[in-house]
């Protein structure tokens, strides 16, 4: 199904008009000279919306329906995956997927959120926000990964925790709290990859990493742009006000210097526009971090990434007299 | 348009006499709606006689409760927050800011030091509700995980005292990286052996809960505090559904095993004391 964001429309209609040009090319009749116009135009055009975008406007693609999410990741990047479920205390998450693979041939663990493509799906992995079990088969997961030591990847995809009550009985603060704690003392490396929304202590969860990585046009932010409004202004349509004020796409959060370790670039007009390519792109970048990471110890790996973490801080201190 | 005129004027009130009061002298209580005389709540904790219910309290009013008498010397007081995004709604996060610290004399939402608890060494940190809300920015986590720090150092149990709204939106993604950073320092102090209680009280949800408050090696929590990760009214709007009476208080969440006790305010130095006594196998009084 075709689906694109307001600014995205004079692109796709003369992607269209380009198409419809190459459907009645015939040996008789040449449109190639018009068709290469039109590319030119095209690119033209790409590189002008994408160059100017805003913070909404990137919140929007990070959103986008035709993004790739964690399952399509995984197809373009680990062979010989297989997912593994539940919590072993309550039911499995279809919200957030774990499972193991291997990477170039490096068995490692895998988890990511994942938002479903149709409304059936949509509803089945809960628009991608995980309820407590969701979190705790992560952490059981990671800690398989730590038994047989083997690096943990997780690809970050969520508005959020489940705002419900079911999730409150169970604990979702706790499982958020304890999935902290435990990242924090894992002995095996952890790359952290923000793909598209990376919603609040729902990504948090499973975003304590030797390395965070963000796509980019992903977001990062401690509130949704229009819980933000709703909170700021009792008005959630104010979601792009918001998304300015909160400075939360990789370009801004890069910017900070002590959150994410890298932009991963994405293909021209958005990841949505060639799965492969994106896939290729996050692949080069977790080989490169992951081999970097192996060279340390356990030790080392928990102390560089407590220290990472402990120096995520902008404060005035006092001055001294 | 009315269907019906009015072809009289409405009956006009009766002007009363309103009776001059000072403001301050009464408190309604919230909960039970009764209306006391303040210096009797005041006498008592500032807990309800009526009904027992918790008003909140300040941060340096609560350490005056729980720890002994002249031990308590605070750390890292004067630390403030920063408006490194510029952050604007209504108004500056950077006047907010500056309100804020007129209005409470301290640097932000919390308050660190070192004390004793009936002779027991500890390192706490409160939060002060008051200050923004006792929302967390990197002021806030980086007393925490000094207050931690501290702990581990000193091989002293660490207490918090939590009472916030969650994150602080103004500082977006690095107040919520202050989750992560005071879990990652709990990591330490639990492999250390060094014991950590978290006292949760009215209210503390979102960012807070879902980090150290709900770490506790012992959670406890003030009677009938509002303690959760999503607020009750953003729960009310996603589900449309009403929520169950009582729906994450301090009752709820001891029935469904996420604190290990609740603790009257009255009772809380002498319940902490013991725990801690135990905790640190201190010989029996």
């Amino acid at each position: 199904m075709q689906y694109f964001l307001d600014f995205e429309k004079p692109l796709v209609d003369l992607e269209q008009k380009i198409r419809e040009l190459r459907d009645y090319s015939t040996d008789s009749v040449d449109f190639s000279s018009e068709i290469k116009k039109l590319e030119k135009k095209a690119d033209k055009l790409r590189a002008e919306i994408f160059s100017n975008l805003s913070r909404w406007q990137r919140t929007q693609l990070a959103r986008h329906q035709n993004r790739p999410y964690t399952l399509d990741y995984i197809k373009n990047i680990f062979t010989d995956w297989f997912e593994v479920h539940g919590d072993r205390n309550y039911r499995d998450d279809p919200a957030l997927v774990c499972g193991f693979a291997r990477l170039d041939g490096q068995p490692c663990a895998v988890i990511g959120h994942q938002k479903g493509r149709d409304t059936k799906e949509k509803v089945y992995r809960n628009f991608g926000m995980p309820n407590p079990e969701g979190y705790r088969k992560a952490l059981r997961v990671m800690q398989m990964a730590e038994q047989f030591g083997l690096p943990v990847f997780t690809f970050v995809d969520t508005p959020g925790a489940f705002p419900g009550i079911g999730a409150e009985e169970r604990g979702q603060a706790e499982a958020i709290a304890r999935n902290l704690r435990e990242m924090a003392a894992l002995k095996v490396p952890i790359i952290v990859t923000i793909t598209g929304e990376g919603g609040s202590g729902g990504a948090l969860a499973i975003a304590v990493g030797n390395r965070v990585l963000m796509m980019q046009y992903s977001v990062y932010s401690v509130i949704s742009p229009e819980g933000c409004a709703a909170i700021l202004w009792s008005d959630g349509t104010r979601g792009p006000e918001a998304a300015e004020a909160l400075k939360l796409t990789a370009t801004d959060i890069d910017q900070l210097g002590c959150v994410i370790d890298e932009i991963i670039e994405e293909p021209v007009g958005g990841a949505h526009n060639d799965y492969e390519l994106a896939a290729s792109q996050v692949k080069q970048a977790l080989q490169k971090h992951l081999a970097e990471l192996q060279e340390l110890s356990a030790d080392e790996l928990i102390e560089q990434r407590y220290q990472k973490f402990r120096a995520m801080t902008v404060i005035q201190e006092p001055q001294k007299n | 348009m009315a269907w019906f005129k009015k072809s009289k004027a409405p009956i006009a009130t009766v002007e009363t006499k309103k009776v001059q009061m000072p403001e301050g002298l009464w408190t309604k209580c919230k909960n039970c709606d009764e209306i006391i005389y303040t210096k009797e709540i005041e006498r008592n904790l500032n807990v309800c006689p009526k009904c027992d219910y918790h008003f909140r309290i300040s941060a340096r009013h609560r350490i005056d409760l729980i720890i002994d008498e002249g031990t308590f010397q605070e750390i890292d007081a004067g630390i403030t927050s920063v408006d490194f995004l510029k952050f604007k709604d209504s108004k500056k996060y950077d006047d907010r800011i500056k309100t804020a610290l007129k209005k409470s004399g301290d640097g932000d939402a919390i308050i660190c030091g070192a004390g004793k608890i009936e002779g027991l060494p500890v390192v706490v940190a409160v939060f002060d509700f008051g200050f923004m809300g006792g929302s967390m920015g990197s002021v806030v986590g980086e007393k925490v995980t000094r207050a931690i720090e501290l702990g581990l150092e000193r091989k002293s149990p660490v207490l918090v005292f939590s009472s916030s709204g969650g994150a602080r939106m103004q500082e977006s993604i690095l107040s919520l990286m202050q989750m992560a950073k005071s879990s990652a320092a709990l990591a330490r102090l639990k492999k250390a052996g060094i014991p950590f209680i978290s006292v949760l009280t009215d209210p503390t949800t979102g960012g807070v809960t879902a980090s150290f408050a709900m770490l506790g090696d012992l959670n406890i929590a003030e009677p009938k505090a509002l303690i959760g990760f999503a607020g009750p009214r953003v729960i009310e709007q996603t589900i449309r559904q009403k929520l169950p009476e009582g729906f994450q208080r301090s009752e709820y969440l001891l029935e469904h095993g996420m604190v290990d006790m609740i603790v009257p305010r009255n009772e809380m130095k002498a319940q902490l004391s013991k725990v801690l006594s135990v905790f640190t196998k201190q010989p029996a009084t």
